[in-house]
């Protein structure tokens, strides 16, 4: 029985997880489904940067760099001619040419429950010119389409296996990326292996990768440090220093595409009915109650940069001119006053249990008392809090947006009066003519001005309280080399390596 | 005996379908639309809504709903996951062995502390191991699952670097690895049932060294190991059986925290991901066999009852 004991638990510690040439990846919360069209979480687009390649891609300046594709060039404001990368295949050896680009976008386009829909309505017609060569005719002219076609929406499928798995095509994904589905198990983890014939094979230097699901962050953090994992692709700004402390790990700081502020409710339901709701003034003596710099060191070790637009200064579009507003507590409640309320304004904040967005959120509580308000958080689970925003059912809401490589992406669907995640239902006719006018434009020049015009009047309104920007922040081991810090917070493989 | 079976198993059916109407009707009370959390971040989009709601007979009444999963679930078909689309059963079957086997090593884990410690306890009754026992139990049962979780991997996993700190390996594919990724969190849920059980045998221990039989039993110069196994300890197993089975339903609860704390991908982290992501097929495919399940061991610690004590055999 001794004897049994001592070689039971001798095994138990030679189990210790054995390395090869295996790359890990925790991954903060469980994907959705691994299919390009039907596909709608972050964590999700980070496992397809593993499996699927995409028409085009991005750096770490937000240049739109190409991918499958080669080049590209506007024939005129509405058509755009795409030359792909010769000699590609897909992983289950079907070639990757004009007829599957055309085949994938128009699957975007029209298959039942595509999320892609709406990123890519802007497409008229594409046309197959040569197999190296493919046309795509716009209904309207678009600014932002070309960044479309870095995420998702520019993910090529192979026809004939998308066409025979059909909706059960994420239960084994075939795209032309450089590692292939192997499995899936749910809440754990999913695992690709090697793609031989992939087109730049000489920058993969794994056998295999695994993202592993892994929620809680002491958890994420701990595997990590016993080296289980290669590579975290979020740690929580709480963490970040004792990622740093380790000598056997790296913290890597980057800008992200996102942003999180308040957004408020002006005009829908009932609980717009307030003086909150009605009256800038009021809204503004909020505005100058906090201070985001105070705001960003207390909650987030001064790990993310406080802000007042949708996009982080890393964006072509970023108007250096409007700056962040230092606190003015007196000017605050003079606004008040002007405004004619009665003090102290009761305020509403709905938020969702996230222990820093409460944490933020109570420390915006503090500060906008002494102006004058007196604010009531009420933190729901999330899900309860995206329908109580689309209801109404708010004053003011906490939450965020995960960004987009293009701003329009940032603040169409948010502060256009027509669009659905508008849930402050704020509406100006001179706001929507802006929005409009750029997003037909592929000047950047000429945007970056419009936007410019657009946030002045934005910061009249105030729909939406901007707050501040999040930064990427990723755990990795001290021996990976080759990692690029891209904004859109994706885990590039090409390139990475581990230390001998 | 038969007949006590009989009615048991007949009370299995309404149980489950009163348990399938409940779980329908109390995640509708759920705030959250499960079309906006499907849609992600296109939840804007009406178009995206509506079509959602189309596909997943969101947009019909609640009876009409209920109807159409349960006509399916008596087809054997307990539909898909509204989230990763794959079959409920599918996902159910990768998950309970999952959980079957932390709750099995936990179970054990609990009965090999917690029955020895009671027996100590009540044969050397105010003394120092009855204090030292006490105080052990105290201790599990006060301490948090998560904070115990957190804290031995932090000890075994990051500083000693024993044991993996989380993830799952199936006994099939590694019986090692799967060991070593399962012992720590079975530990961690069988240390607060150890301390109910422990304090269940002592007490119904020390009831039993007071009948009459036992000081029978001593008075015919058995040994005191024999009389406190032989005699006591049989006698006093029943209640402590029932307790073992009510028991097995905090085993199941208890997994929900601590998968969620080990990332082990079994039947409590399932159920926790379905409910905040209003996966309702999942949700309610889980919640049912979970019903079965308890239903089923309930109805073992029935029989076992009988087999612990003839005297009941001819009831």
């Amino acid at each position: 029985m001794r004897r049994l004991l001592l070689a039971a638990t001798c095994a138990l510690l030679t189990a210790a997880p054995a390395f090869s040439q295996t790359f890990r990846i925790a991954l903060r919360q469980d994907l959705d489904v691994l299919d390009p069209t039907l596909a709608t979480t972050y964590v999700g687009r980070i496992v397809f940067a593993g499996l699927c390649d995409k028409l085009f891609d991005i750096d770490e300046k937000l240049n739109i760099v190409p991918q499958l594709a080669t080049g590209y060039e506007w024939a005129d404001d509405r058509t755009l001619v795409i030359h792909l990368r010769p000699g590609v295949k897909f992983q289950n050896g079907e070639v990757l040419d004009a007829a599957a680009v055309k085949y994938s976008l128009e699957r975007h386009l029209t298959m039942q429950g595509s999320f892609r829909k709406s990123e890519i309505s802007a497409v008229d017609h594409v046309d197959v010119v040569d197999p190296g060569t493919v046309r795509v005719t716009l209904k309207s002219p678009s600014g932002a389409f070309l960044a479309q076609l870095t995420d998702r929406a520019g993910m090529i499928l192979p026809p004939k296996a998308a066409e025979a798995a059909g909706k059960d095509f994420a239960q084994h994904p075939v795209c032309s990326g450089p590692f292939k589905f192997v499995e899936r198990v749910p809440q754990d983890h999913v695992t690709l292996e090697r793609f031989a014939d992939y087109w730049d094979a000489k920058n993969i230097h794994f056998d295999k990768v695994v993202y592993q699901v892994l929620v809680d962050s002491s958890v994420r953090l701990a595997n990590l440090k016993a080296g289980t994992v290669d590579l975290a692709e979020y740690v929580v700004p709480s963490d970040a220093a004792a990622v740093k402390a380790d000598p056997k790990l790296r913290l890597i700081v980057s800008d992200a595409l996102g942003y999180f502020g308040i957004t408020n409710n002006l005009a829908n339901g009932a609980r717009a009915d307030n003086p909150y709701g009605k009256n800038a003034l009021v809204r503004h003596a909020l505005d100058l109650a906090i201070d985001r710099v105070a705001l960003v060191k207390v909650v987030f070790n001064d790990m993310y940069s406080p802000g007042v637009q949708a996009v982080p200064a890393s964006s072509p579009f970023y108007d250096s001119a409007l700056q962040v507003p230092t606190r003015d507590v007196a000017k605050a409640k003079a606004l008040l006053k002007e405004a004619g309320v009665t003090t102290p304004v009761k305020l509403e904040l709905l938020t969702f249990n996230d222990p820093d967005i409460l944490q933020a959120s109570e420390v915006i509580q503090s500060m906008a008392a002494e102006a004058g308000f007196d604010v009531h958080i009420q933190a729901i689970e999330f899900a309860s809090s995206l329908q109580a925003s689309q209801r109404g059912d708010y004053q003011a809401y906490m939450i965020g947006w995960s960004g987009r490589l293009d701003i329009d992406g940032n603040t169409y669907a948010f502060l256009h009066g027509a669009q659905g995640n508008n849930v402050s239902h704020y509406a100006n006719p001179t706001v929507d003519k802006l929005l409009d006018e750029a997003r037909g434009m592929t000047d950047i020049g000429k945007r970056r001005a419009l936007y410019a015009e657009m946030w002045t009047q934005e910061r009249q309104d105030l729909p939406i309280t901007y707050l501040w920007i999040p930064r990427n922040i990723v755990g990795i081991s001290a021996k990976l080399n080759g990692f690029r810090p891209v904004p859109d917070g994706m885990i590039r493989v090409q390139g990475l390596e581990m230390a001998k | 005996m038969r007949g006590h079976l009989g009615t048991r198993i007949a009370q299995v059916i309404p149980t489950l379908l009163l348990v399938s109407v409940l779980v329908f009707c109390l995640q509708q009370l759920m705030p959250g639309d499960p079309a906006l959390v499907l849609a992600g971040e296109e939840r804007g989009d009406p178009q995206v809504l509506a079509q959602i709601r189309a596909e997943l007979w969101l947009d019909r009444s609640l009876p009409v709903q209920y109807v159409h999963w349960m006509g399916n679930v008596l087809q054997g078909n307990l539909g898909f996951s509204w989230r990763i689309r794959q079959p409920v059963a599918q996902l159910i079957f990768q998950k309970l062995p999952v959980t079957l086997q932390l709750g099995s090593m936990a179970f054990a884990i609990a009965v090999l502390i917690g029955v020895p410690a009671g027996i100590i306890a009540a044969v050397y009754r105010n003394g120092v191991w009855d204090y030292v026992a006490n105080a052990v139990g105290l201790a599990g049962l006060s301490t948090p699952t998560f904070w115990l979780g957190i804290m031995l991997i932090l000890l075994v996993s990051v500083d000693l670097g024993w044991l993996p700190p989380s993830g799952y390996v199936p006994l099939t594919e590694d019986w090692q690895q799967s060991l070593a990724t399962t012992i720590m969190p079975a530990f961690v849920l069988g240390n607060a049932i150890a301390a109910i059980l422990m304090r269940h045998t002592r007490s119904a221990m020390l009831t039993s060294l007071d009948q009459d039989y036992v000081r029978t039993a001593r008075a015919k110069g058995l040994g005191e190991f024999i009389v406190v196994i032989r005699h006591a300890l049989r006698n006093a197993l029943i209640p402590v059986v029932t307790l073992g089975a009510l028991e097995l339903g905090t085993l199941f609860s208890g997994a929900v925290l601590t998968e969620q704390v080990f990332s082990i991908p079994g039947f409590g982290k399932m159920i926790v991901d379905a409910v905040f992501n209003r996966d309702y097929p999942v949700v309610q495919g889980v919640v049912l066999v979970t019903a079965f399940l308890y239903v089923v061991l309930n109805l073992l610690a029935d029989v076992l009852y009988v087999v612990i004590n003839p005297r009941l055999r001819g009831a």
